[in-house]
This record gives C-alpha cells, sequence and structure tokens, in this order.
C-alpha cells in the first residue's frame, strides 16, 4: 500500500492543479496549435512533395511532430512544477514521508503522462476540423503512441529536473537538450534527404520513436514513406524502453538524493 | 556497531552501544545525536554535535543563521545524511531505517509545504495517502484536525486562501496526521505575527499536555526559545550550551551589568585587573555577569571617573547566554563574521 497510494495521490494531484490553472491548459493547448498551422502553412509552400508520399500536404505530415510538440510541453510544464514543488517545501515534506522514493516519481511521471496524453487526445480531437482524414481504428492507436510518448517525456522531464534548483536553469536545459530532440525527431522533417550525420542523430533520437508511432497511428502504410519509418510495434517498444530507463535512474536520483 | 571484542576475559562489560550511555536505564530517548558531522565543501556545517531529548520534551535549538541548526533538522527530518556520527529516533537510526523514522516522525519545514492549490481537506487527504492512510479513517482524522486547529469551516477552501497564522495550523495539522511520536519543526513561528505565534505556542503545549508527544523546534528567535523545556545553543556547528532556559540564565548569575563607556574595550580589560570579574566587551558596552552587580555600581564609578557614561542592569536573558557561551552576540553571529577568529 506504501507503493500504490503515494504515487497515485501525487498523480492525482497534478490533475487537480493543471485543473485549476487555466493558463496552463491555455498554454500548453494553444501553443502546438498556433506552430501547426502557422509553421505548417509557411513551410508547406516550399517543402519538396517527394519525400512524403504522393498527395500527403505538408501539414498532414507535420500534424504527428504537432502532437510530439504538445506532449513534449506538457512534460515540461510537470517538470518545471517538480521545481516549484522543492522549492515551496512541498517536495521536502514528501521526501519526510515513508513513501517508497520509486512511487514518489512514478506518481509525478504518472501525472504528467495523462496531463500530457489528454492534451494530445484534445489536439487529435481539432484535426478533422483542420481537414484531415482520420479513420476511427487511428484513435486507440494514437492513444497508445501518446500515453508511451507522454511516460517517457515525463520520465525523461523529470530525471532532467531533478538536480536543476531553479526554472531559469530548467530553461537552459530545455532549449538545449529537449527542443532539438523534438527537431531531430522526424517531426518537421524526415529522415530519408537528410544529410548522414543527421539521420545518424535521428536514429539515436528517442524521440523519434514516440513520432513515428504518432505518425504511423495516424496514417494508412501507404501514405507514410513506410520503409524508412520503423514499425509501429518496435516504435512504441523503443519509446517505453526509453521512459523506464529514465524512470529508472529518476528512482535513483531520488533514493540518493541529500540536497533537499 | 562493530562489537568490541578487546575486553579481557572475565570482564563482563557489554560492547557500548549508543543506547546504553543514557543515565535512565529503560526510558529510551526520544532523540539521541551523537557526534553528528556535516560539512559543505570546506565548511564545517555540523562539528560533532550530540544531545540526547527526551520522551515528551519540548527541545530547543536555538542559534543564529549559519549556526548549522537546519542542516541538523534536515538531518533529523531523514532529507540529508550525515557524513559523520548518528542520530537515533525512539532507537531508530535515521538513515538506517529511514523509513521506520519516517512513519514516526512529523516534520514541519520552514516553508510551508502545504499546496496553495488544493483545499484544505484535500491538503489533509493528500498527507495521509503518503503515510498509506485512506477512506474514513482518514476522513475522519482529518475533519477531527481542521476541528481541532479551528479550520472546520475553511475545510473547502483552497489553502492559498488562508491568513498566514492558519496555513501554519494546516501544517502542523498536516504534520500530526499520522500521529508521529516526535515533531521536528523548523522555525515554526517564522512569518507570524505576536498573536499568531502566542497560538501556535497553545497549540504545541496543549498538544504535548494531550498526547506526550515529544517536540524539537529550530528558532533564532529568543523568545520563543524561552518557552521550550530544554535548549540546546548552537553557534558555528557546535553546541555552545544545554539546559533549560532558566538553569541556563542561572548559570550566569543573578544580574548583568551593562556599561556604556567612551572605550569600553579599554575599560573592559581596566575592570578585569581591578577587579577580577570576568567581562565582555560587545555592541558599545561593557557587559559584566555577577549575582550581586548591583554592588558593584558605586565602585566601578568611583575607580573610573569620567569613564563610565550609564550604567544598566538588567536581569540575564538567553542573549547574554549565548553571550556569555561563544563570546559574542546573538546577533554580530546573525551578521556572520567568520573573520571573528574564534576556531573552538
Amino acid at each position: 500500500m506504501t507503493f500504490i497510494m503515494p504515487a497515485a495521490t501525487l498523480a492525482h494531484r497534478e490533475v487537480v492543479r493543471f485543473g485549476r490553472q487555466r493558463s496552463r491548459v491555455l498554454g500548453a493547448l494553444l501553443t502546438p496549435v498556433v506552430f501547426w498551422v502557422l509553421l505548417g502553412s509557411g513551410l508547406g509552400s516550399s517543402f519538396s512533395s517527394t519525400v512524403t508520399a504522393g498527395d500527403t500536404t505538408y501539414l498532414e505530415y507535420f500534424f504527428p511532430g504537432t502532437l510530439a510538440l504538445i506532449v513534449l510541453f506538457t512534460a515540461i510544464f510537470s517538470s518545471i512544477s517538480l521545481i516549484e514543488d522543492r522549492h515551496q517545501g512541498f517536495l521536502q515534506a514528501v521526501l519526510a514521508a515513508p513513501a517508497s522514493r520509486a512511487s514518489i516519481a512514478l506518481g509525478k511521471i504518472t501525472g504528467s503522462t495523462i496531463l500530457a496524453t489528454f492534451q494530445g487526445m484534445l489536439l487529435l480531437a481539432l484535426a478533422p476540423a483542420a481537414g484531415l482524414s482520420l479513420s476511427w481504428s487511428a484513435i486507440p492507436m494514437v492513444f497508445v503512441a501518446c500515453l508511451a510518448l507522454a511516460f517517457a517525456l515525463g520520465a525523461l522531464g523529470f530525471a532532467v529536473a531533478w538536480k536543476i534548483d531553479s526554472v531559469q536553469g530548467f530553461h537552459s536545459i530545455m532549449n538545449l537538450l529537449l527542443l532539438p530532440m523534438w527537431v531531430l525527431s522526424g517531426a518537421l522533417f524526415p529522415a530519408e534527404g537528410a544529410a548522414g550525420w543527421l539521420r545518424f542523430l535521428l536514429t539515436i533520437n528517442p524521440l523519434t520513436y514516440g513520432v513515428a508511432a504518432l505518425r504511423r497511428a495516424l496514417y494508412p502504410p501507404e501514405a507514410v514513406a513506410a520503409g524508412a519509418l520503423p514499425s509501429f510495434g518496435l516504435s512504441i517498444a523503443v519509446t517505453l524502453a526509453f521512459g523506464l530507463v529514465c524512470y529508472i535512474g529518476a528512482t535513483l536520483m531520488v533514493s540518493r538524493d541529500d540536497t533537499a | 556497531m562493530p562489537t568490541d571484542t578487546s575486553h579481557p576475559a572475565g570482564a563482563d562489560v557489554p560492547a557500548h552501544t549508543p543506547a546504553e550511555h543514557d543515565t535512565h536505564p529503560g526510558s529510551q530517548p526520544a532523540l539521541q545525536v551523537q557526534d553528528l558531522v556535516y560539512s559543505y565543501g570546506e565548511r564545517r556545517a555540523l562539528d560533532g554535535v550530540s544531545f540526547d531529548v527526551a520522551p515528551g520534551e519540548i527541545f530547543g535549538l536555538l542559534g543564529p543563521n549559519g549556526s548549522g541548526k537546519t542542516t541538523l533538522f534536515s538531518i533529523l527530518s531523514t532529507l540529508k545524511r550525515p557524513q559523520g556520527g548518528s542520530a537515533h529516533i525512539f532507537g531508530l537510526d535515521v538513515t538506517g531505517a529511514a523509513d521506520r523514522v519516517r512513519a514516526v516522525l512529523g516534520v514541519a519545514f520552514q516553508h510551508p509545504s502545504i499546496d496553495p492549490q488544493l483545499t484544505c481537506t484535500e491538503n489533509l487527504h493528500h498527507q495521509g495517502h503518503l503515510y498509506g492512510q485512506r477512506g474514513s479513517a482518514l476522513a475522519t482524522r482529518s475533519a477531527e484536525l481542521l476541528e481541532r486547529f479551528g479550520l472546520a469551516d475553511r475545510a473547502g477552501d483552497r489553502a492559498g486562501t488562508l491568513s498566514g497564522g492558519m496555513q501554519r495550523r494546516l501544517e502542523l495539522a498536516k504534520t500530526l496526521l499520522h500521529q508521529p511520536r516526535i515533531l521536528v519543526l523548523d522555525e515554526p513561528a517564522t512569518g507570524l505575527d505576536v498573536s499568531a505565534r502566542g497560538l501556535l505556542w497553545e497549540d504545541l503545549k496543549r498538544l504535548q499536555g494531550e498526547t506526550g508527544v515529544t517536540i524539537v523546534l529550530t528558532t533564532h528567535l529568543m523568545q520563543e526559545a524561552d518557552r521550550c523545556d530544554r535548549l540546546a545553543v548552537m553557534n558555528r556547528g557546535k553546541i555552545a550550551v544545554i539546559g533549560s532556559p532558566a538553569a541556563l540564565k542561572d548559570e550566569i548569575g543573578g544580574e548583568v551589568l551593562h556599561i556604556e563607556a567612551e572605550s569600553p574595550d579599554v575599560l573592559a580589560v581596566d575592570i578585569q585587573k581591578r577587579f577580577g570579574h570576568e567581562v565582555t566587551a560587545v555592541d558599545g558596552e561593557v557587559r559584566l555577569e555577577d549575582a550581586r552587580a548591583h554592588r558593584l555600581v558605586p565602585e566601578l564609578i568611583e575607580a573610573f571617573p569620567g569613564r563610565v557614561r550609564s550604567v544598566r542592569i538588567s536581569p540575564p536573558t538567553l542573549e547574554d547566554v549565548f553571550l556569555h557561551a561563544t563570546g559574542h552576540t546573538f546577533h554580530e553571529e546573525e551578521s556572520d563574521s567568520p573573520a571573528n577568529g574564534k576556531s573552538a
């Protein structure tokens, strides 16, 4: 019981807090929409259609990347809340409780995962309005892909934010690590056609697999330049494995922490 | 602790364990701190701190900022690991048995740990879940505590809308939820006005009386330290003196003479030479502690004509206790003078 209850209550708190901060809901949801429409439309006109299959527009190509971005943003917000929890003293009280350190990390990451998945699905609901045709069968796959990606990014964000004691410090890490990860995930441009070293970075970037999973989930195989993308199953497996590594790392950091 | 095998045969002295040097066999101390050491790089925050706290005591750690009391608090609350020495809470090692310690320990941090976005009830339920409590037992206990701390009518309000004093009470309620045997409070009166501070102390005393809980708190306020049963005065990582506030003041003597003078340093030396009394020159005055200090006043004035501007007599305060034990005033130490050269 000292594992489930603390994790559940920490996750629950994240969701409750989120709902009570309207600006967070708006910010995390609207930013990627704006991104998608402006950047997608702007780049679309100069984007060669040879890298995508047939009649895919850039706006369509960019949609999975936008979903990944929304998940990333939510993970970032949650990571920042970890730093705030530490500053406010809330985290110290959690650490002074006899809850297992693994459940503390899991609770915080689960909260982030729930929120990010929820927002991803919310954006998905907007997709038809933007002229994207979706089959019903895509929805559960997108859900699974969002969930895996949200967990991975939530765990990564937790592990990164744990040792950082200022929100400013986290922003610099975010600009240095998280945003480049997104840019090099196949969200903006596909691997084929990119220079060799870029393609290598794309291959080793765990986020590539999250975006690939979303792309596989959203579009029928014939529309996805399928040969270049890892399969849905592999993409989910890599994403989850990466999340698990980050979660274990986060748990070890919480257990060894001596700076609270 | 390794068993000592070096005892000569026949000498049936058991190996010494920390729990055994208690003067009252059978009564286990609530808290036992031994030779605690903690450094931040070069700076020693705790430099061999040892003391015991008896069950049911309100024990104060009085010290200026930087004296090491916050580091000590962090170790007692299981958030920092000692680099040397040990701390036991009801016989449990704070590092080796951290989870069992956490279960009997109630911690209140200087920064409020309540979540301002959650309601009072939600804050308590959340805390209960962290301690593995749930269901109707938790709901009843939360409601009881809110009632007890006069927060029942604010139960559904967000904690962020409460006054500072109410937030402290909620914090205390949160700390008590799992019925800890020992409370560790970091500067509990910080940010409270005089009346809220008074209420807090009423609460603490009432708790002590009703539940017999042991309370250990840090403070840099003399008025607060005065209300503790016993007190450890901390200075630069060490315990300067330890005892009840009354006993500590009695040790100094009945009266303190404050002599205002043109050049207190010189006068201090001269007084010491002439009267053989131990005196200190601080804050632009000479201080002299003596059971019957008032008798010295005429002699002083006659002995140093024109050099004494005024003389004031007061009973000793904890301020004087600190000065007596460390050689400098509390406020000097607060404003931090590392070059003061006391290497103790």
